[in-house]
């Protein structure tokens, strides 16, 4: 049963998507939704209810990551070099981490996929058809759960946390008089590119701006459904019959 | 629908500058840089401004290419991207400002050494053409064509040994380092020529003598040469005042 895709018809040369046993689960959503703390939220109930979990996400691959991190500490780093450096930091992260694991039945949850890289190009100016094609390296995830707070929210919580950053204010792209003016205005448009991948790309919806403990009672009732299948209890109904 | 973009994507053909790109392709030890370093010194004395930019030369990128080598962590796909990111941040920075500025650019290797190696290393040829979509398009493309045996002569004699990737050793065609070379080298010279065609590529015959190449090159630039941009000291003077100063010291 070949449960796992590619985006495109070609994929990554060599690999038989068929092969793969865990599941890929995704959680997107715009900067200060609190996408790790549900990614370790996520982690530690699926190794309680006997999962093995890979966490993974943007800018941790062993080849590109630290390069990438620090190519984005100087302000030389033009938008379509950054899109390609992101492609090569999830293609090194899925063959060497994410595949291996899924083949291993390991249950792999990233923090950010393909969609924010692909938000990211888009409102930079990329051909929304380019970077998709980019990306048609990537498997098709099993569930991408999408944190959805609007922009006042998400204001709040970036001011709360760590203030404004020159990449997550798209400084690059000379929006705004300072960086609050550029940070709301490239928020609000990374919003639109999210919403409309949306629907493109079948995202779970969750309401990312109530409780932390709300949201995560949310984001475990979307992925329930998908781990009921391989649970141990499912194993013993289906053992019997 | 229209998306919120503040720069339209410029793809391959569309971005008339008034600068010139011409570019040379050919496998390794096809002598397409001494060539074009020729070609370079030539239209400096003529009083060009001229830029030239290597293959993989990114100052961001570059690093992460060469742990990848070194270390043996590239696959077909990581090979192909990283070589991708390299070439953006070098149109970002030292092809199309230049271009802009009406520079002649020169490029060692350019989009059809990722489009004959990636798709020699099993990589689908129309997404890595789609990957470079935002290239610039050549003014000149030279296609240096030699036979493998001459090739292997010259790298054999110059440099060090043959390297791993240049091999193609990631995708264990042989055992042997020059078996595998040739293989790998042959199957790369097959995509070039599948290119010359549908991409217009100037064909030297790289075996000729360099003074016959270079002749040929000459006539090919200087009719696309007319309008560009000369800087009003020629170079050979500032170079003749460098030289003697020099000297005085």
């Amino acid at each position: 049963m070949a449960r796992f895709e590619f985006y495109g018809s070609q994929g990554l040369p060599g690999l038989d998507p068929g092969e793969l046993k865990g599941k890929l689960i995704v959680v997107e959503g715009t900067d200060g939704v609190g996408r790790s703390t549900h990614v370790n939220l996520l982690k530690q109930w699926l190794e309680n209810t006997g999962h093995a979990v890979l966490d993974t996400g943007m800018t941790r691959s062993a080849l590109a990551g630290r390069d990438l991190k620090e190519a984005k500490e100087g302000h030389t780093l033009g938008w379509i070099t950054m899109s390609l450096f992101y492609a090569t930091d999830l293609a090194d992260r899925l063959e060497n981490e994410m595949i291996p694991a899924l083949r291993a039945g390991f249950i792999v949850v990233t923090d950010r996929y393909i969609f924010s890289a692909m938000a990211r190009a888009i409102v930079r100016g990329a051909d929304p058809e380019w970077i998709r094609g980019v990306y048609e390296f990537a498997l098709k995830p099993d569930i991408i759960i999408y944190l959805r707070a609007n922009i006042d929210d998400v204001i709040t919580r970036v001011i709360q946390n760590k203030g404004f950053n020159y990449w997550e204010s798209g400084m690059d792209l000379h929006l705004g008089e300072d960086m609050y003016d550029s940070f709301v205005e490239y928020q609000t448009r990374m919003l639109k590119q999210f919403d409309r991948m949306a629907d493109i790309y079948g995202f779970q919806v969750v309401n990312a701006s109530a409780s932390i403990e709300q949201v995560f009672e949310s984001v475990r009732e979307k992925i329930e459904p998908l781990m009921s299948s391989a649970s141990y209890a499912s194993e013993t109904t289906s053992s019997t019959m | 629908m229209v998306e919120s973009s503040p720069v339209l994507m410029k793809t391959y053909g569309h971005h008339n500058l008034p600068g010139r790109l011409f570019i040379v392709e050919g496998i390794d030890g096809s002598g397409k840089s001494t060539q074009l370093q020729l070609v370079q010194r030539w239209l400096e004395a003529e009083g060009y401004v001229t830029f030239l930019s290597e293959w993989n030369s990114s100052p961001l990128v570059r690093d992460v290419t060469k742990r990848g080598k070194r270390k043996r962590m590239l696959t077909p796909t990581t090979f192909s991207l990283i070589h991708a990111t390299d070439f953006a941040d070098r149109t970002e920075h030292h092809i199309v400002p230049p271009l802009k500025a009406g520079a002649l650019v020169l490029a060692d290797r350019y989009v059809y050494t990722a489009f004959a190696r990636d798709v020699a290393r099993g990589v689908d040829p129309k997404w890595v053409r789609d990957l470079y979509r935002f290239a610039v398009k050549p003014t000149l493309a030279f296609y240096f064509r030699v036979s493998i045996d001459v090739a292997m002569k010259r790298i054999l004699g110059g440099r060090d040994a043959i390297k791993y990737y240049e091999a193609g050793m990631d995708l264990k065609l042989s055992d042997d380092i020059e078996e595998g070379f040739r293989v790998f080298q042959g199957r790369i010279i097959e995509q070039y020529e599948k290119m010359v065609d549908a991409f217009g590529l100037v064909v030297i015959d790289a075996n000729s003598s360099i003074e016959e190449q270079q002749v040929q090159m000459r006539r090919m630039v200087i009719h696309a040469l007319a309008g560009a941009k000369k800087t009003r000291l020629r170079r050979w003077l500032d170079l003749n005042s460098m030289v003697r100063k020099g000297f005085q010291d």
